[in-house]
């Protein structure tokens, strides 16, 4: 079975403030990581293709050194990695993101699968995954919490909802995307590191993925960020003090009308 | 395309490293440079640069998409009516409200759109709320929620009609619906935003969104392209109002059968039957950290939470102890919510488990540590014990709601 992963690199923390003096970025030595989300739909891809074989190939799209996250996901057992990367994809949006990795999918050729995570932890859109799948002309599964059973030509996966979960199955080639539940991420084994070292990682331009040059970077994006801020910050309140009598009155007085109007 | 600094312009004054949010200027010899891989376009340094030395050829985003005549055919602003069982969720009404003000403002019809089996007595839903226009497609595949059918359904209808603003909620099936669609018709979406407005002169729709966990907030537009597109957060907006005396035009919608089939198939809706789980709809949460010490004492909270008519959310910390399964988990790897009381009880407060809560109306924080950082953004704190001071509360609140 041919598994494809999409995956982003993304700051390691989220713990990102605007310097009101000087408008910019705080990122305190934040280093780079893959995005969590992803490294469930890694584990899921390694454990489907554990049971029913294959390959799987990671790929990215992001600047060169991105590079550095194909790497640890061949270290945890992935067999290739694409890095995507060029100068025109600066400033694109959700949609032409899909756009992009979806011709690089269709240059990989075979694919039964395709697996990305719920989301990205830095923009938190989780918009590409669907957009690949439309892209690609298959069938889409968000939110997959467990995947039941797996072969070349069916699929059959719970998909998590607000209130529960649905039984949905699907025929192959689709694209899921996975949610923290579906499993736990395995750490990476030395051999691994040591084939991530030495591994080839193709690296292909726009033109190498035969994108359209209108359908990429900031003008192939609809949407524009026209302004980053911070939220207005939300100060601590009030300590409320006393036996814990006291302080239980003292709380439902606060909040009991508030309790009321929610009934 | 893209962006330079035009050298004869540039007097190395730095405004624009100043400016740059991403980091991505620096200044050699006395010229601003900017690192193409960090730069993200967004022309903050633009606007900064005094000499005018920064050249950002937005246009050709706008060149490659409508043109004035075209954008002006589109008209009206639509509600994504999502139903589950057949009725309307409630962040449907949130939609209708905000929908109403921003229709008003551009001057056009508000509109709802309504898939299911038989939308039944759940259409005066939508028109005491504010709809002027009710577009309905009633077909029993469309009974509950499918990717392939829904969106192919919803974005035949807008391209049929052409509606300038598409709103859903950003619930597990907006997310999942909307991309796809926005994908389909090739426009621009802009994911769960906490915020709308309306510039009139551009008709444009300013959609402000948190991202990287809250910590910051970004305006978006879509210029060039129509519908513009967003999905929103539950629990933001206010509900509109109902109004029994509102009318609105019913429009029903036909399909042919073959466009509704699915290539992937619902075989089963699984109900996980905890009274007290569904978060987002939550208006008041009892969250439990890892003062919590164990499984067992989850159900002080589910006492109170009941008392309260709440559900029961959880922290990382207690969720990885195997204490609560994960679907109550809140937080940068759980969900997000929006209540109008959050009561965190042993919960510390780290900056992910804030990410997800961070935007509650009233925050109450009970915990023993009088440093704990939930203590910076709680409304009210208590310091003490939680043992102690949540069966007081909920006995307190069972005597107070006549429970």
């Amino acid at each position: 079975m041919d598994i494809i992963v999409c995956i982003k690199q993304v700051p390691e923390t989220t713990d990102i403030k605007i310097d009101p003096k000087t408008n910019t970025l705080i990122r305190e030595g934040a280093s780079n990581i893959i995005n969590p989300y992803d490294m469930y739909a890694i584990e899921e891809a390694l454990r489907i293709k554990e049971k029913a074989e294959g390959k799987v190939t990671v790929i990215t799209m992001g600047p060169p050194q991105a590079e550095s996250a194909i790497r640890e996901a061949i270290s945890l057992g992935c067999d290739e990695g694409v890095l995507i990367t060029d100068r025109a994809f600066a400033g694109s949006d959700t949609l032409a993101t899909s756009y992009i990795l979806a011709k690089a999918i269709r240059k990989l050729g075979r694919v039964d699968l395709v697996i990305c995570g719920k989301q990205a932890m830095d923009g938190d859109t989780a918009q590409v995954g669907p957009g690949i799948s439309v892209q690609l002309d298959i069938p889409q599964i968000t939110y997959v919490k467990k995947v039941e059973k797996i072969d070349k030509n069916f699929a059959r996966v719970e998909r998590m909802t607000e209130e529960g979960y649905e039984i949905i199955e699907t025929p192959l080639p689709c694209l899921f995307t996975v949610v923290k539940e579906i499993n736990e991420p395995r750490l990476a084994s030395l051999k691994g590191k040591m084939r991530a070292k030495k591994a080839e990682i193709a690296i292909w331009s726009s033109e190498d993925i035969e994108a359209d040059p209108e359908r990429v970077g900031l003008g192939g994006s609809p949407t524009q960020v026209i302004k980053i801020f911070s939220p207005p910050p939300r100060k601590g309140g009030r300590i409320i003090e006393g036996s814990t009598e006291e302080v239980v009155d003292n709380l439902t007085d606060i909040l009991k009308d508030i309790v009321k109007g929610c009934e | 395309m893209g962006i330079k600094v035009l050298k004869d312009k540039c007097s190395g004054c730095k405004l624009c490293v100043k400016a740059c949010p991403f980091t991505a200027i620096s200044i050699e010899d006395k010229l601003a440079v900017i690192d193409l891989n960090k730069c993200t376009l967004c022309g903050a340094c633009v606007d900064a640069c005094k000499p005018g030395a920064i050249l950002l050829e937005k246009e050709t985003a706008v060149a490659h998409g409508l043109s004035p005549e075209q954008l002006s055919q589109y008209r009206d602003v639509w509600v994504f009516a999502e139903q589950k069982n057949g009725i309307v969720q409630s962040v449907v009404f949130e939609l209708l409200g905000k929908g109403r003000e921003l229709a008003d403002k551009l001057g056009v019809k508000l509109c709802a759109v309504y898939l299911g089996e038989n939308i039944g007595d759940q259409l005066e839903q939508l028109f005491w709320r504010g709809a002027d226009i009710v577009y309905v497609v009633e077909f029993p595949k469309l009974k509950n929620y499918l990717s392939g059918p829904y969106s192919k359904v919803l974005a035949e209808l807008i391209e049929e009609h052409k509606p300038e603003i598409v709103l859903c909620g950003a619930t597990s099936v907006g997310r999942s619906l909307i991309p796809r669609v926005a994908a389909t018709i090739g426009s621009g979406l802009t994911a769960d935003c906490t915020g709308l407005a309306i510039e009139r002169e551009r008709r444009l729709l300013l959609q402000t969104r948190p991202a990287f966990g809250g910590n910051i907030m970004a305006t978006i537009i879509c210029p060039g392209h129509r519908p513009q597109m967003a999905t929103v957060r539950h629990k933001v907006m206010p509900e509109a109002v109902i109004d029994k005396s509102l009318k609105a035009r019913i429009i029903k919608k036909y399909i042919a059968e073959d466009k509704i089939i699915s290539r992937t198939k619902l075989v089963d809706v699984v109900r996980e039957v905890e009274p007290t789980l569904n978060l987002a709809e939550a208006n008041i949460i009892v969250s439990g950290g890892r003062g919590l010490q164990g499984t067992d004492n989850f159900k002080l909270l589910q006492d109170l939470a009941l008392a309260l008519g709440g559900a029961v959310g959880a922290s990382r910390a207690a969720v990885d102890s195997d204490w609560i399964p994960y679907s109550h988990q809140v937080g940068q790897t759980g969900k997000t919510v929006c209540p109008k009381i959050y009561i965190a009880c042993g919960i510390s407060g780290q900056i992910q488990h804030l990410a997800g809560m961070l935007s509650s109306e009233v925050i109450i924080a009970i915990n023993r540590d009088p440093q704990a950082p939930i203590f910076n953004i709680a409304t009210y704190g208590i310091v003490g014990d939680l043992f102690e001071v949540v069966p007081a509360l909920t006995a307190k609140f069972k005597q107070v709601l006549n429970k």
